[in-house]
Order: C-alpha cells, then sequence, then structure tokens
C-alpha cells in the first residue's frame, strides 16, 4: 500500500495550464461567485485574525492602553516563556531530526524484507489517530510505577539484570535490639564478639511476599571453638508477633543470603552470607571485630525513572511525539526511494561498494531534497505541539514541560493576558513566514509557466 | 516498488546466483546475517510501535481495580480478566455518548463544507479568468503554513461578539476556514490538469459555468476529493485545540470530554482508555479503508 500510492500521489502542484484564457470566456462577476465563499471565509477566518493578533499584541492585557513593545519583552522575562522558549528549541532541534532520521533508516530497511508494507503500515498507523488518545496512551506507558507502566517495567527489568537488587528492604532492628544503625543504611552490632561466641541479629520489617524464596525456619546458632556463629532472621512472624524477643521461634524464618561483615578499627576483615536458615559463621579473625550489616542489603528496590518528572517530562513528551510521526517521514521518504533510479545503486554495488556505502554515498544525498522537506514540515507541525504536552505532562510538572503554544493557550484563556498570548502568536507566525515565502515562490514558477 | 520480487531479502541476491562467481562464500554469510538483523531489528521496532496500542486496548478491557493493581500485561496470565465492563459503563454514560455525536456532527459538516467551498474555488483558480488570479491564488497558498494558534484569541472574540461561541457552528467554522488552504491549493492543482479539450466540448455544448463545474469537473475530481475529505476528516475528528476553546460542555466533542478526565489519570482509567479506544475505532477504520487517499493527502500536505 504506502509504497505504491505514495509514488502516485507526488503529483501535486502540477502547471497550469500554458494559456490563461478561460475556456468558457467567463466574466468576472461569475468568477467572483465562485470564490466569494472561500475567499469571505478565508479572510474572516484567517487574514483578519493575522491582523488583529498583530494589533493586539502592542496593547496591554486589558486592551485599552497601548503597551508597545512590552509584550514581546514578557517573550524573553516571563518566566513560564522562557522555559516554553527553551523546549521548543529542543522540540524544534531534536523532535524532526529523530523522526525523519527513523523514518530514513526503516524506508531503506523495509525494502529488504517482504512484508515491509506491513511493517510500514504498522509504523504509520499512529497518524491516523488523535493526539488525545496517543497522549493517554503514552500516559499508560510512562506510568512511574514498574508494575503499571510499560516502559519502566522494561526499564527495571534490564536494570535488574545487570544490578543486583537487594533482598531484605526496610528491614531494621526492632525493640531492644543489639544493632544500632551505622549511617549509609547499614547496621552495626553496639558491642564486638570473640571467638567461640554464638550472635544473634534480628530484625524486623521485610515483609513476607518479598522475603527470598528460599528462606527457611531460623536455627538458631550453634556454638563452635575457634569460630563466631551466628544466626540473622526475621523476628516476626506473621499472625504470631515477635514470639521471644530477640531469641529465634520456630516459626520465624532466617534471612537468606543476607551479607555481613566483620568490621575491625573501619576495616572489613573477613564477610560471610547467610544460609537458608539465618546461619554464619567467621573464623578467629573476626574475633574482637563488631559484626555489620552493610547498607546494600537494605536499598529499595530499584523503581525505574520518573518519566514524567520534571527532568524527562521534555524527551518522554517527544518520544510520543516520534512514534505519531516517524510513519510520516518513513512514508515520504519511500516515496523518494521509489523514483530513484535503480541503476545508479545496481551500478555502485557492481563496483563493489558495500551496503553502508550505497547509503551514505548515493541513497542519502539523492534523498536529500525529500529529507528536507520531511524535516521542514516536521519543524513546522512541532512549533505548534499542544496536544501531547499539555496530555501527558500531568499538572505537577506541566510548567517543565510547557511549550509555546501551551503557553499561548494558558495566558490567553486561563491568564487572561491576550496581549502577551498575542505576542506569543505573532513570534510563531514569524517563525513560519520563511516557509510560507518559499511555499509562495517555488508555487510562482510554476503557476507563471 | 518497494515489495515486488526486485530487492526482496536482503539475502544473498536470488537472480542468477551462478553468475555470482565474484562473490566468496564468505561475503554470502555476511550478508545472510546482516538480512536476519535488519528482520530482528525491524520486528522488534514493529513490536516498539504496537505494544502502547496494544496496552491502551488491554487497559480498557480490564476492571478498574485490577488495573490499580498491576499492569495491562497481566491479562496474558490471568484471562479471567478480560470484561467489557468499562465500555457498557462507558456507553451508558450520557456525557461521552453525547460528545462522540458532537464529533460527528463537527466532523461531518466541516469536511463537506471544505470540500464545496474548496472545489468551487479551486474550479476558479485553475479555469476561470479574472484579474489579479494568480496573485489571489499564492495568497491563499501562503496561508497555508499560518498556526490556528494565531486565529484563537481573535476568532474566540469575533464569535463572542456574533453570539456563536461555544456552539457547534462555531467549531465547524473555525475548521473550514483552516481547513480551506489546503483544499483550494489541492483542488486547483488537479483541476488544472483536466485536459482542456474536455471542457471546451462540454463548452460547444453549450453548457454553462455552473453546469461544467457539476457535470464535467467534479465527476473527474473523485480522487483529489476522496484524498482532502479523508484528510480533513481525520484532522477534524482527531482536533482537541480548537474544540476545547470554541466548544462548551453542550457542544463538546469527545477530545474535550476525554481531556477533561485526565487530570485525575490514575483514578478514571476506566473512562479514558475505553473512551480513547472508541475515539479512535473510526479514524482507524477510515485509515484502514481508504489508506491509499489518506497517504496521498498527507503527502500534498506535506507544508501544512
Amino acid at each position: 500500500m504506502a509504497s505504491d500510492t505514495a509514488a502516485g500521489a507526488s503529483k501535486t502542484a502540477p502547471a497550469a495550464p500554458r494559456s490563461r484564457k478561460s475556456v468558457t470566456g467567463t466574466r468576472t462577476t461569475v468568477a467572483a461567485l465562485f470564490l466569494l465563499p472561500a475567499l469571505v471565509l478565508l479572510g474572516a477566518l484567517v487574514v483578519y485574525p493575522i491582523g488583529y493578533s498583530v494589533i493586539r499584541s502592542f496593547y496591554d492585557q486589558s486592551g485599552d492602553g497601548f503597551a508597545g513593545l512590552d509584550n514581546y519583552r514578557a517573550l524573553f522575562t516571563d518566566d513560564g516563556i522562557r522555559t516554553a522558549l527553551k523546549n521548543n528549541v529542543v522540540w524544534v532541534v531534536f523532535a524532526p531530526t529523530v523522526a525523519t532520521a527513523l523514518g530514513l533508516v526503516f524506508a531503506v530497511l523495509t525494502e529488504r524484507v517482504r512484508w515491509g508494507t506491513a511493517f510500514k503500515l504498522v509504523v504509520f498507523m499512529p497518524m491516523a489517530i488523535s493526539m488525545l488518545a496517543a497522549g493517554i496512551i503514552f500516559r499508560l506507558v510512562y506510568d512511574q510505577d514498574p508494575d503499571k507502566g510499560v516502559a519502566n517495567a522494561v526499564w527495571v527489568g534490564v536494570h535488574d539484570t545487570f544490578a543486583q537488587s537487594s533482598a531484605f528492604p526496610k528491614a531494621h532492628p526492632g525493640r531492644e535490639s543489639p544493632l544500632e544503625p551505622a549511617g549509609g543504611g547499614a547496621f552495626v552490632t553496639k558491642g564486638t564478639v570473640s571467638a567461640g561466641d554464638t550472635v544473634t541479629l534480628p530484625l524486623v520489617g521485610v515483609a513476607p511476599d518479598v522475603m527470598p524464596d528460599d528462606a527457611k525456619p531460623a536455627a538458631p546458632p550453634e556454638p563452635e571453638a575457634d569460630r563466631i556463629t551466628g544466626t540473622t532472621w526475621q523476628d516476626f512472624t506473621r499472625g504470631k508477633g515477635v514470639g521471644t524477643l530477640n531469641g529465634v521461634d520456630a516459626s520465624e524464618l532466617g534471612y537468606a543470603g543476607m551479607r555481613i561483615e566483620a568490621v575491625k578499627d573501619g576495616e572489613v576483615v573477613e564477610t560471610a552470607t547467610a544460609g537458608a536458615d539465618g546461619t554464619f559463621s567467621f573464623s578467629a579473625k573476626a574475633d574482637g571485630a563488631q559484626l555489620r550489616l552493610p547498607g546494600s542489603n537494605f536499598k529499595e528496590p530499584y523503581n525505574g525513572l520518573d518519566w514524567l518528572g520534571p527532568s524527562l517530562v521534555t524527551p518522554a513528551v517527544i518520544g510520543s511525539y516520534v512514534w505519531m510521526w516517524a510513519g510520516f517521514a518513513m512514508v515520504l521518504i519511500a516515496a523518494g526511494l521509489a523514483g530513484m533510479p535503480r541503476e545508479l545503486l545496481e551500478a555502485a554495488r557492481v563496483d563493489g561498494a558495500n551496503e553502508w556505502q550505497v547509503f551514505r554515498r548515493i541513497t542519502v544525498p539523492l534523498l536529500a531534497p525529500v529529507l528536507a522537506v520531511v524535516t521542514v514540515t516536521l519543524m513546522i507541525n512541532v512549533l505548534k505541539v499542544f496536544d501531547l504536552v499539555f496530555i501527558i505532562a500531568p499538572g505537577s510538572s506541566q510548567d517543565d514541560a510547557n511549550v509555546l503554544a501551551l503557553e499561548l493557550y494558558r495566558k490567553g484563556f486561563a491568564a487572561d493576558q491576550p496581549g502577551i498570548a498575542s505576542a506569543i502568536a505573532v513570534f510563531l507566525l514569524l517563525l513560519v513566514i520563511p516557509v510560507m515565502w518559499f511555499n509562495v515562490r517555488r508555487l510562482r514558477r510554476e503557476v507563471r509557466r | 516498488m518497494s515489495t515486488d520480487a526486485g530487492s526482496v531479502t536482503g539475502a544473498a541476491p536470488p537472480p542468477a546466483p551462478a553468475a555470482e562467481d565474484g562473490r566468496s562464500l564468505g561475503s554470502r554469510i555476511v550478508e545472510w546475517v546482516n538480512g536476519g538483523l535488519v528482520r530482528v531489528f525491524l520486528v522488534v521496532v514493529g513490536l516498539f510501535w504496537l505494544v502502547p496500542t496494544i496496552g491502551l486496548f488491554l487497559a480498557s478491557l480490564r476492571a478498574p481495580q485490577d488495573m490499580a493493581a498491576d499492569g495491562w500485561w497481566k491479562v496474558f496470565t490471568e484471562p479471567s480478566q478480560l470484561t467489557f465492563g468499562a465500555y457498557e459503563t462507558l456507553l451508558e454514560n450520557d456525557d461521552i455518548t453525547g460528545s462522540l455525536l458532537n464529533t460527528a456532527y463537527i466532523t461531518v459538516p466541516s469536511t463537506v463544507l471544505v470540500v464545496v467551498i474548496g472545489s468551487l474555488a479551486g474550479y476558479a483558480f485553475a479555469w476561470m479568468e479574472f484579474p489579479g488570479r494568480d496573485w489571489w491564488f499564492l495568497a491563499v497558498v501562503g496561508l497555508l503554513v499560518v498556526p490556528v494558534q494565531v486565529a484563537l484569541i481573535p476568532i474566540a472574540e469575533l464569535f463572542g461578539g456574533i453570539g456563536i461561541f461555544g456552539s457547534l457552528t462555531g467549531v465547524v467554522l473555525f475548521h473550514v476556514g483552516f481547513g480551506l488552504p489546503f483544499a483550494v491549493f489541492l483542488l486547483r492543482n488537479f483541476f488544472a490538469e483536466i485536459p482542456r479539450e474536455l471542457l471546451e466540448a462540454a463548452r460547444l455544448d453549450g453548457a454553462g459555468e455552473l453546469r461544467l463545474f457539476v457535470r464535467v469537473v467534479m465527476p473527474l475530481a473523485g480522487p483529489a476529493i476522496a484524498a482532502l475529505g479523508i484528510f480533513q476528516f481525520l484532522w477534524v475528528w482527531n482536533d482537541l485545540l480548537v474544540a476545547l476553546i470554541f466548544s462548551d460542555a453542550e457542544s463538546q466533542p469527545i477530545t474535550v470530554a476525554l481531556q477533561t478526565q485526565v487530570r485525575q489519570f490514575g483514578n478514571n482509567i476506566d473512562v479514558l482508555a475505553p473512551g480513547a479506544f472508541i475515539s479512535m475505532v473510526i479514524p482507524l477504520v477510515v485509515f484502514f479503508a481508504f489508506q491509499r487517499q489518506f497517504v496521498s493527502g498527507v503527502m500534498a500536505g506535506a507544508v501544512k
């Protein structure tokens, strides 16, 4: 579908008929009747507002007093607008280039597989839906909770594959514990241990469902000559309470895998790991040391990125934009590819160029005009981006995600500052004027032929 | 052409492998691996593109308490969670059904008016003679890229003045105004390609300007009108910003109705997910049914 239609569709803007004579020799009044509805509507709804906005932007917020350039000065002094401007720059730089680059890669690669058409359909589909729907879709994707948002679910999955997560979040000493906090989330015994002693390191507070699967009922430490033996376990059973305070009860589980360090004069002299029943032992080297449970045992589990928090919200929303518009770039570029002289590519391949060289030296330069049109189109589009930011950025970080179109809406309709809003509108218009001029020039050549 | 035999798989080129004497076994293996990588890459990317939408769909088929507990992918292990409950509740909600109707009431007239008014003007620009014709046309083309934002405040005041602020009429008019430059541009270019002989023949048969337009030009304009119509239809159906400003509680389309729910995102996912999905159904049907026209509309509008 996409590729051949696309090829057939690029026939806009043909030259007008050579002769400027009307076929019917119409009178101007008839022409005026045909044009009237369009010109009246365009005049009232597009041209008049441009003039109005320009004039309005020089008046104060009530519209009574002439304000000179004050509203334009606000563009660069108002914090909200400055954030919006900054974000718009980020948008204009990254969104079109990323979407175009992806579109180019997809267009080139889909030529090499049989099901390229199906792929194009999938990537192009988001163009058909509203930005509101896309916004809701991505609110769901970016949900902070890794159990709900797919982005964080994947991210945490990848993260935990490479970084070990801690086993005992929130564990802490109970009443009259022999342990005390030692900074950095670690706990340390109040006294020192000596060879032949037994030590108990009870903690509480680990939710039953996050206890390690291999944890067994804790066993009290067995004294051994010349060694220090001990048990670390959860001194609490759901439904039964603490039982013997700081003593091992039959129903209590050992902290299987808990890491324990023997510390003498601030240096770790030996480390041990608790077995399934929570028991561990140290050699005589640890004689006179304090036992420490390092903080790495108790870290909160990794919760993924705060996608919609202040620092990531703009990249996150740009991601959703790319999801929507990469298909547009892909289809236009695929149409350009279809019109490319195949012989040129084949000739290069015969001459021994590899695929990368063909892509870099022939495909991309030949596609340059298409790439330019796509990028410029997306830039214009990005300048006006509103819905996605409005929907995806939650209230708490909307200020950080602000863009000009959103700020115009806020200033003009929520904050009742139509003067400043008009200045933003005129500013947006100025930004697209080069493209307007380019369009008109290109068409004038064709119309005039 | 991308899908036909020539470039098939990116593996060793199928045509006449015997003639490929210059190619070593090694380079063929490299190509085969590359082809495999390309496929894996495209499959991963395709999933990347599909998963968000599938997620929304599955989320809409789960009860709110399930959504509060865990992610939509849970349905793969517990398919019994699937329910149409949220859709049933939603379709009994008058606000939502009413706003869906409003979306139709806004979209259909906007599309028809843009096509009709745009055709009349496009025809005049292509085939009639009057002073300054090309300048007028270029002026219209210049308006192609004017951002809608420029018109929000002035038109709000204008509509307030004539009493159509907050009405369906206002929303429709705004969409027609901003749909026209593209419509005139596209149709004028299409009409200009109609063979002159055809029009002259009809003229010799005594057809007047209006008759020529209705009987000769419009029947030929099917493809252009389809492209324009689909494009305008989706544009208006999917609009949020214009309706957000120019409609009120009575006349708001589905996008605005859903937008008011977004502020409490976590709590009303049972409205948002099925609502968003329902609002997507028509555009998706239109998209799949008229891909060809949609693509040509998008391409012609590349600079809008």
